[in-house]
């Protein structure tokens, strides 16, 4: 995914700029609307799903939902679907929550050589460490604004 | 009641397709990486819901707002509100117990699936 200089990754990319046709940048954006929408949808039936049958409501339902999409985004890496998916589908397949099960067991695989500790369970979190790091910290920051807040006001 | 469940799915559908559409644009147009979309995604979703607008997106919307990556934030940020009601511990663990599934689902089915599975190569 990396390359190791920065300024052959630049120049490729002005490379790619100059040979890339505009239109198919529009097309991209397409793509990425209907795989997305169709990604989300797929979650929205199992919310209805969860929600009618076993009656789970509010931040317990998504975080099943997200538990479920997860696992799908998982199992659709290992088979080698997911990566096809991204390919066609750029943003529509990164940003649904399948996309950051996409990004901790894609390295995690490709990793597998280096060994079960430094390669499998160490790579899982190259993408998906700064989320764990950044989700985090911003929520404890956003608790103590807020325990603060209710306390004064 | 049909009709109001094709309506929901089209809401999922648009508000889903339209958080993909914007992450698309930033690939296409400037040269923010992947990675980074998705934590510049996850911190917009958790300061949306700090300002409390991300919770009228999951009521319209659904698991289209919840979903994308910025609802993981939403989550985070939903959990740290609600626990700082009740005490400073509870703000400062609530984010991580709303999210612990998701990222013990992430963390166990990420680890068995490349235990299980082998990389297909990317050179085809």
């Amino acid at each position: 995914m990396k390359t190791s200089k920065e300024f052959t990754n630049e120049n490729y990319l002005d490379y790619v700029k100059h040979i890339a046709p505009k239109t198919k940048q529009k097309r991209t954006i397409f793509h990425a609307f209907w795989v997305g929408g169709l990604i989300c949808s797929i979650g929205q039936g199992f919310r209805m799903a969860l929600e009618s049958v076993f009656n789970l409501k509010g931040d317990e339902l998504s975080a099943y939902v997200s538990m479920i999409m997860i696992f799908l985004g998982a199992f659709l890496t290992g088979l080698g679907v997911y990566d096809r998916i991204g390919k066609y589908a750029g943003g529509g397949s990164i940003v649904p929550i399948t996309g950051f099960a996409n990004s901790v067991v894609s390295p995690a695989m490709e990793f597998k050589t280096e060994g079960y500790v430094y390669g499998t369970a160490a790579k899982m979190f190259v993408v998906a460490g700064p989320i764990i790091v950044f989700g985090i910290a911003s929520s404890v920051l956003i608790g103590l604004i807020y325990f603060v807040g209710y306390r004064i006001f | 009641m049909l009709i109001e469940t094709l309506f929901m799915f089209l809401k999922v559908f648009v508000v889903g397709g339209a958080i993909c559409v914007i992450a698309q644009i930033l690939i296409n147009y400037t040269k923010i990486t992947a990675g980074k979309i998705l934590v510049y995604f996850l911190l917009a979703g958790a300061l949306l819901q700090a300002v409390g607008v991300y919770q009228y997106i999951v009521d319209f919307a659904g698991a289209g707002a919840t979903v994308p990556i910025s609802g993981f934030g939403y989550l985070l940020a939903d959990g740290a509100i609600k626990g700082a009601k009740n005490s400073l511990f509870e703000a400062i663990t609530g984010g991580i117990t709303s999210a612990g599934m998701g990222i013990t689902a992430a963390i166990i089915f990420g680890y068995v699936f490349s235990l299980v599975f082998k990389s297909k190569s990317k050179r085809n």
